[in-house]
């Protein structure tokens, strides 16, 4: 037998859990169409079995608030699954069946799952399955999604479900008033057949009596006349409960599912076998972990573990990525014919898939970190202790996550931190959380800093680098205020969050969840980065130089050459690396190099970004940047720390590597035009200025649309061009 | 029994809900994590900063701000 079925139910009821257990590594996760909700789907096969299993995405109820409540709904509408297997928790039933009733009243096929039994147990809850089942006239299997426990009877009894039941919309009575309306407005809907191809016609009713938004539009599109009658219907009634019971509809609908949920609970379907009021060892945790005093504590300690984590274990995978494709474009370097092609290779093609492999183990070691947080519980105590600071500024207390792995403890990076926003469920909060996590300061801007602070701030390192997080973090913070209060603004998204009972993450799930998020980055944004980095390779080669120069630099190394004695040639040619040379050919190896480095500052101001920079140059005068600074943050764009190798191209070092900066710091304090007054403004315009094209695709795949990834590459620009014109201006006043 | 928004609850103290006067998304929300006119409620704690406030409702904890705490009113115990 054949079949989809979609898994729904609460969040923390364990849904994904059992999704894991029922279909094993046979899963794949997308998007729904149109928006960032995951879709997972699956596959389930015993003996004559197989069924398409669709996790839908967690909800307590089926409104049209959040986005994950109507992408569950539309898919339960449109796509008709042959049974929605409703995983309920046993420990917590009453509120689970608020949404297996909403199930219900929508006329779908529902199987319970009644999951954590071994919880409830615990708990001294003991429920009455066939009473239950019996009660609610739906099939209820007991499972313990964790040891896959129950698994095997939940499919036998859906494939029998499937076959035997036909299934008609429970109807719950919700008293004289609601119920008198809700007929009139069925039979008006019926007789017209009234958006009955999308949705069951008392559901439609319902819905109207709701204020469903999204069933509302639908309605004034299909039938604006008889929408505009219905509404009036539903004023009516809405204006007479007013004057009655000062109540609302909506009000009236949600307390009588309750009453409903109440009147079969009541029947001795649950018994309580312990003094309800003891605390669970959940709450004792609670009594420590968000007390007053230790909270904060171990809450830091906690961020700074995950934060450890992350970046300290994956330095080693991260290792052996940049060493393997070291040794690829070893080999390129040795094989291959100098020339375009091999520098497009190297530099254009090596470079980007570096780009994007060297990302994806902080990216899978941030998740693994960031899933035990979540499915332990931990993650929602962080966010209600964080709260009262992050929603003073518009964000949600679920945002640190994201500004922490992005740099806020200086050193993270911004692609790990935009994919963190994941676990914020608001969507004005998630969107200027992505948009500002790129201020922190990430680790490819800390050569930057290094070298800026040791050529002028030598004295003061360490007070420099503790104001530039400061910076970071009261300029992030400060910019989602000021986008929450113009282009994002809104209410915030209430709060209204549930403290899941701390528990145990089964180790399958974080390996399932971490290689997911991983192989979802490295085949999405991959394509697209390793495509922008040969762009950008390309603007800063093309078109090179005419070769008139060419030839005179060429000459010139000639000359060079010609003037070697011939002792030296001889030591030059023999010598293996590594191995010291005699002090006479050191000189003469250093002009070549020389001649080389000046051909490559010529290159590079010829190149396309060169003469974006320099043409530039007129307006970034104003915050003190000359040509080569231009150039150096247009590579910048590439990754941060390019702009410490692209310097060092622009003032004929030769390529700096970004982890020695010795001679670019010593030959800055020197170079015509700055002075410590530039390198404040420089340090101003590297934290705000656009995010690496890395993050910055990111950014438009996590906010849904690329029109955020633009915004935040000029905003943020903008943004950090107008800071450092005002510092280095009024710097500049003062006589700095 | 005397009647007082739930913001202006302590830690520790119980009683039943009498009204929930949210409309819109929050009043949604409420309603549907199960805070409903004769629902009992036990405030478990306050975050280190007072706010948001934690209950217990129906046998789970529940967070709420203060803002949102505002439109609830319960009967004390």
């Amino acid at each position: 037998m054949e079949a989809t079925i979609a898994l729904a139910g609460n969040p923390n009821s364990g849904k994904t859990t059992l999704f894991n257990a029922l279909t094993g590594a046979r899963q794949h996760v997308g998007n729904y169409p149109g928006v960032t909700v995951e879709k997972k789907q699956g596959t389930y096969s015993e003996n004559r079995l197989k069924f398409t299993i669709v996790d839908l995405p967690g909800t307590y109820s089926l409104t049209a608030y959040s986005l994950e409540e109507v992408v569950a709904r539309d898919f339960l509408l449109n796509e008709k699954p042959g049974v929605v297997v409703n995983i309920v928790d046993a420990a917590n039933l009453e509120r689970n069946l608020y949404l297996t009733l909403q199930f219900m009243e929508m006329g779908i096929p529902v199987c319970i799952a009644l999951n954590m039994m071994d919880v409830a147990k615990t708990r001294g809850i003991e429920i009455d399955i066939k009473k239950l089942s019996t009660l609610l006239g739906i099939p209820v299997v007991p499972t313990v999604a964790r040891s896959g426990k129950g698994k095997k009877a939940l499919m036998e009894t859906v494939s029998e479900h499937i076959r035997d039941i036909k299934f008609t919309p429970l109807l719950i009575s919700y008293g004289e008033d609601i119920d008198g309306a809700l007929n009139r407005i069925e039979e008006k809907i019926i007789a017209a057949n009234f958006l009955t191809d999308k949705y069951p016609s008392r559901w439609t009713a319902l819905k109207y009596l709701e204020k469903d938004e999204q069933v509302l539009k639908a309605g004034n599109e299909a039938n604006p006349v008889l929408s505009k009658e219905i509404k009036h219907d539903v004023l009516n009634v809405s204006d007479h409960l007013k004057k009655t019971l000062d109540t609302y509809p909506e009000a009236i609908i949600a307390d009588q599912r309750y009453g409903y949920i109440n009147s079969i609970l009541k029947q001795g379907v649950v018994r309580h076998q312990k003094d309800q009021s003891r605390l669970h060892l959940s709450d004792k945790i609670d009594k420590v972990v968000t007390n007053r005093f230790l909270g904060p504590i171990i809450m830091l300690a906690v961020l700074m573990g995950l934060y450890k984590f992350t970046f300290t274990y994956s330095e080693l995978p991260v290792g052996w990525v940049e060493s393997c494709l070291g040794w690829i474009s070893g080999i390129a370097e040795a094989h291959m014919p100098e020339g375009l092609l091999k520098s497009l290779i190297i530099s254009g093609i090596i470079d980007g898939v570096g780009g994007v492999l060297g990302f994806a183990p902080l990216i899978m070691f941030m998740f693994f970190g960031i899933s035990i947080l979540e499915d332990s519980g931990y993650l929602a105590r962080v966010a209600f202790m964080l709260d009262r600071v992050f929603s003073f500024f518009g964000l949600h207390g679920s945002s640190v996550m994201a500004f922490i792995v992005s740099g806020g403890i200086a050193g993270g990076c911004a692609v790990p931190g935009v994919m963190a926003t994941r676990t914020l469920k608001s969507r004005r909060e998630r969107l200027a959380t992505l948009l500002t996590v790129p201020f922190m300061n990430c680790g490819a801007k800390l050569p930057v800093f290094a070298l800026l602070t040791a050529a002028f701030f030598a004295e003061n390192e360490a007070k420099v680098m503790f104001i530039i997080t400061l910076i970071a973090w009261l300029g992030a913070l400060l910019v989602a205020k000021l986008l929450r209060v113009t282009i994002i603004k809104g209410e915030s998204t209430p709060f209204v969050m549930e403290l899941p009972p701390y528990r145990l993450p089964t180790f399958r799930g974080l390996l399932i969840h971490t290689w997911e998020r991983t192989w979802q980055y490295i085949k999405k944004a991959g394509t697209i980065i390793v495509g922008i980095s040969i762009i950008l390779w390309a603007l800063m080669v093309f078109p090179g130089l005419p070769e008139t120069e060419t030839i005179s630099y060429e000459q010139k190394r000639q000359a060079v050459i010609a003037s070697i004695p011939a002792k030296i040639i001889s030591e030059l040619e023999a010598v293996e690396e590594d191995t010291e040379l005699s002090e006479a050919a050191n000189i003469f190896k250093d002009r070549l190099f020389e001649v080389d480095a000046q051909e490559a500052e010529a290159a590079l101001r010829n190149s396309v970004a060169g003469r974006l920079g320099t043409a530039l140059e007129s307006i970034t005068r104003l915050a003190g940047f000359d040509w080569r600074t231009n150039i150096a943050l247009v590579g910048g764009f590439a990754a941060k720390e390019v702009v410490v190798s692209t310097l060092g191209t622009a003032y004929s070092l030769g390529e700096v590597d970004p982890e020695e900066i010795g001679s670019l710091s010593e030959a800055l304090p020197k170079a015509p035009g700055w002075r410590p007054l530039t390198a404040l403004s420089l340090i101003i315009f590297t934290i705000f200025y656009a995010p690496c094209f890395v993050a910055v695709v990111c950014i438009a795949r996590e906010a849904g649309s690329w029109k955020w990834g633009a915004f935040s590459m000029v905003f943020n620009t903008a943004l950090a061009f107008g800071l450092s014109v005002i510092v280095f201006q009024i710097g500049s006043l003062l006589g700095y | 029994m005397p009647k007082i928004k739930m913001r202006q609850m302590e830690s520790n103290q119980s009683g039943t809900i009498s009204a929930v006067k949210a409309g819109g998304e929050l009043g949604r929300r409420l309603r549907d994590m199960g805070l409903l006119p004769g629902s009992d409620i036990t405030i478990q704690g306050r975050a280190p900063l007072k706010d948001p406030v934690a209950l217990r409702i129906k046998g789970f904890t529940l967070t709420l701000r203060n803002n949102e705490a505002e439109f609830i009113e319960v009967e004390v115990n």
